[in-house]
């Protein structure tokens, strides 16, 4: 049987190991230290409007509602990146740069080998990251967590109302949404209040860890933050005067970038609005916006991170791409591969990377997807191991039973 | 047997207490594992676990009878048990009650097809944001509907198990139209809630939500589809370690084939021999040509074809399997005891299952009488359900709120919306699940919501309405004679450093006593 059964594995589950033994630990991150920052896009975006394929007419038959035109054709046509792939038009002013400066690689025919073809299945199992069919899946082991580990268990943390299972596992990881940021419910006096009532308890770590996250975010949020140098700390007050009213994922990714630049080196956001069944528009309309917003945002991500920026990574990924024919509606039903995002100061980037097929009828996925050649767990077992330097059995521990591939991503 | 106690021994204080509930038995003060408040008293423990929260109602009800008494009245309700006047009119004025599931699902799937056949994408648009607002609206009075139920219905264990059994039988509200569905569904299930396991399990295998939901509907004669039979045996029956094998998914994956759905008024075209085995009850139809009519292999027996029956007979066969009565007494005690539940205790009630023919009354009534079940009180995280619920039934204990919206959003911020887990296994039960840092953070900022004022509870869902008078009264009665002498030291001492009513409000709520059942 390998099915979620989640009692079943919480009984069997270890205990927690707090960050550290009775107390809150937000280090500063140190200069040098890789940031990883994690973008999962649910709701399976379809990665053929994102990365077109230029060069396959299969394409335009295929799409003859959808497709992003040739360039040079239309007004809200495809940029071309290079002989084979162009670029959807609403990422002209966000991602085209960090492209041209080659800090952004694109890998298509990127995914997971689950074939479920259903949002949650595939989501929860690419967040666990656990090897498919070896057996009863273990809910309390994500993939970060277990990186977390092996870095060391700290400096982790999820920018999402729920502790997303891929940061579930032994490592205590905090979690917090920054897309609505309000002013914190409770002051200094009445947060001491209520943490003092659990002194003494099991929960007193999260307890305080959640206050203490949430006075810090707001802390750097404001540009009061304690690391860094007084160049930092003057850049963060010039920088925090329009972030605070950025709207969307603009907004929150800059703040984001503040915390992964200040305080944190391993985290993970997740957006959704991307499962387009219905007109889901071309070189304009619903898709292209959120492509232009999400752009927009890991510009923004970009641009808040500053010097800490040549230590970012910043990895985008989705749980399956869709259909490569349009179906009856101008949209895309569920389907295989999708294409992943690497961007970062370090990363070698200004180029597609990873295996690659011509797009073509006879490479589709069951005759209707593209196929996953770049399976997650190698790709980023092989990212991971480049930019923290892992043994193999440190490797072993996050992504087990996996081969690494390092495709030069880093 | 039991001996009266009226003064807590606990925490080496001598701190004397009123006997709060004459007449009842308790074994020793407790001390709840985890924090370090004072023992709480035994009675008042009960009742959080046998009730949404404690109230004013259930303290009544509970000190007019006996422990026993109370335990019978709870585990066997009368099925017309009143609700205030005015919680009844609200759920009475629901727009989802005005017609049948059947008629809700047809008169939506017409304006879904209609709205597939418009030109313009715009208006297309519309018209499908249009049919989803409206979806959403049928799944949210049902949900009201609940949450009213939840707050102030005498039936307390019956709607507790309610949700314990919808979530053991999950289904989600967002696949296809099943948002039409969830009312209906959940209704069939509190129907059977303390009755007879199998009358559950067939209730939810011939529910449309389920059969849509996993898929059954497109089970048929060579061409198998074993989504709904593997989770029956999974999660629904036998536990994933329950005996069974994939061999025999496929073979009851081919018992269940041609239990269906039909929410047309036709009549399939059947051979002769084969109409008088055709099944039609509500939406519900086992159509006999769709049906494996060959034998079949299923935990070790010979299964010959017959049809409806055949269906029937092998989900009864499964409600009865030993592996089935641990396995529901199991969770059944993760939901009510602990989520760690002492395998003496879980015995205890698989045998009462075994004995009673599946008897959900009778497998309780073993939880409440073991000895394990007594010191457990008080240990049990509360969930994100009942935190809001109990919070607001002690907030306003009794006086009812006129809208449930408020709650409904509290919930979906905790990310344990009714009827709104995607996969089939159910929102978890323990502790783990719902008590990350920022789940704690949340909690506090939705006590504060709660203790502040109103928050909206007591504005009508109706344009323009305005709040009716109405606070929060934490510091009630009830608080003063039962709650105030089983807080802790620590508790105490936050709540005598409140500036005012609403943060000593907040402060209880966010207490870890009242994290706890």
């Amino acid at each position: 049987m390998q099915r979620r059964h989640f009692l079943h594995h919480s009984l069997a589950a270890a205990a927690v190991l707090p960050l550290a033994a009775g107390s809150v630990r937000l280090m500063a991150a140190s200069p040098g230290t890789p940031r990883v920052l994690i973008v999962f896009l649910r709701g399976a975006y379809d990665a053929a409007s994102l990365l077109v394929p230029l060069g396959s007419s299969f394409y335009y038959e295929q799409r003859p509602n959808i497709a992003i035109a040739r360039p040079g054709s239309t007004a809200d046509a495809a940029i071309p990146l290079n002989a084979e792939w162009g670029l959807n038009p609403a990422l002209i002013d966000t991602m085209l740069p960090l492209f041209e400066r080659k800090e952004l690689a694109f890998v298509p025919f990127a995914g997971t080998d689950d074939t479920s073809r259903s949002h949650f299945e595939t989501q929860d199992s690419i967040e666990l990251g656990q090897p498919l069919g070896a057996g009863a899946r273990n809910f309390q082991s994500g993939f970060m967590n277990r990186l977390a580990q092996v870095l060391g268990a700290r400096d982790a943390i999820a920018f999402t109302d729920q502790l997303p299972l891929t940061f579930r596992g032994a490592v205590q990881v905090p979690n917090l949404a920054l897309n609505n940021l309000s002013k914190p419910s409770f002051d200094a006096r009445q947060s001491q209040l209520i943490a003092g009532m659990y002194q003494g308890s099991a929960l007193s770590g999260v307890v305080q860890e959640g206050f203490a996250v949430r006075d810090e975010v707001v802390r750097e949020i404001n540009g009061g933050g304690m690391g860094g140098s007084a160049d930092m700390k003057g850049e963060m007050l010039a920088a925090s005067r329009n972030a605070i009213t950025a709207k969307g994922f603009e907004g929150e990714a800059r703040r984001i970038a503040r915390l992964m630049r200040e305080r944190y080196h391993l985290g993970f956001v997740d957006v959704g609005g991307w499962d387009t069944h219905v007109g889901q528009g071309a070189g304009t309309g619903y898709l292209a916006n959120r492509l232009a917003e999400l752009g927009k945002g890991l510009a923004a991500y970009a641009d808040e991170m500053g010097l800490a920026w040549s230590d970012s990574s910043v990895v985008v990924i989705s749980e399956f791409g869709r259909t490569f024919k349009e179906n009856g509606n101008r949209g895309t039903d569920h389907g295989h591969g999708s294409v992943y995002w690497v961007l970062g100061g370090a990363v070698r980037g200004g180029r597609v990377a990873g295996e690659q097929l011509p797009v073509s009828a006879a490479n589709l996925f069951q005759n209707r997807d593209y196929p996953v050649l770049n399976e997650y767990r190698a790709m980023l077992g092989g990212l991971f191991a480049r930019l923290y330097g892992l043994s193999a059995s440190q490797l072993r521990q996050v992504f087990d039973g996996v081969v690494a591939r390092d495709i030069g991503l880093v | 047997m039991m001996k009266r106690r009226s003064v807590l021994a606990g925490a080496g204080l001598g701190l004397t207490v009123p006997a709060w509930l004459p007449g009842c038995a308790s074994g020793p003060p407790l001390m709840p594992a985890g924090h370090s408040a004072k023992p709480v008293s035994n009675e008042l423990a009960l009742l959080n676990r046998v009730t949404w929260g404690v109230d004013g109602a259930a303290v009544r009800e509970f000190n007019r009878l006996s422990r026993r008494d109370y335990l019978q009245a709870q585990l066997h309700p009368a099925a017309d048990a009143p609700l205030p006047a005015s919680v009844q009119a609200q759920i009475d004025a629901l727009g989802w009650r005005k017609q049948t599931m059947q008629a809700w699902v047809v008169e939506m799937e017409q304006r879904r097809r209609d709205n597939d056949a418009i030109a313009s994408d715009d208006a297309k648009k519309a018209a499908q944001q249009a049919y989803q607002q409206d979806m959403n609206r049928l799944a949210r009075d049902a949900a009201t509907r609940t949450l009213l139920l939840a707050l102030y219905s005498p039936n307390q264990l019956q709607e507790q198990l309610t949700w314990f059994w919808f979530n053991h039988f999950n289904v989600h509200q967002y696949k296809r139209d099943l948002r039409a569905m969830v009312g209906d569904y959940e209704g069939a299930l509190r129907t059977h809630a303390l009755g007879r396991f199998r009358d559950l399990l067939i209730a939810s295998a011939t529910h449309a939500a389920m059969i849509r939901y996993l898929d059954n509907e497109q089970n048929a004669a060579n061409r198998i589809n074993e989504n709904y039979a593997r989770e029956v045996m999974e999660l629904h029956t036998l536990g994933v370690d329950g005996g069974y094998s994939q061999k025999d998914v496929q073979e009851l994956a081919r018992v269940l084939t041609g239990l269906g759905l039909n929410f047309s008024d036709k009549t399939p075209n059947l051979k002769p021999a084969q109409q008088a085995l055709y099944v039609r009850r509500g939406a519900t139809e086992f159509n006999p040509a769709r049906h494996d009519m060959g034998d079949k292999q299923v935990l070790g027996e010979r299964v010959a074809g017959r049809g409806w029956d055949e269906i029937i007979e092998q989900l009864t066969r499964l409600a009865r399997q030993p592996a089935t009565a641990r396995h529901i007494s199991g969770q059944l005690a993760v939901y009510f005891v602990a989520d760690q539940p002492p395998p003496a205790l879980v015995d205890r009630m698989s045998r009462a299952y075994l004995a009673s023919d599946g008897d959900i009354a009778e497998t309780l009534q073993a939880m409440f009488d073991a000895p394990e079940f007594t010191p457990a009180l008080g240990h049990k995280f509360k969930d994100p359900l009942h935190y809001t619920v109990s919070a607001v039934r002690l907030a306003y204990d009794g006086k009812p709120i006129v809208n449930a919206a408020p709650m409904l959003g509290w919930l979906n911020r905790m990310g344990q919306g009714l009827y709104n887990r995607q996969t089939p296994d159910g929102y978890p039960l323990d502790e783990a699940a719902w008590a990350s840092s920022g789940q704690m953070g949340t909690r506090f900022e939705i006590a504060r919501s709660i203790g502040s004022g109103s928050a909206g509870l007591f504005r009508a869902d109706v344009p323009n309405a305005s709040d009716l008078p109405a606070f929060p009264q934490l510091s009630n009665a009830l608080y003063h004679d039962y709650l105030a002498g089983t807080l802790s030291e620590r508790t105490q001492t936050a709540l005598a450093g409140a500036t005012s009513a609403t943060e000593w409000n907040v402060i209880l709520l966010s207490s870890p006593e009242f994290m706890f059942r």
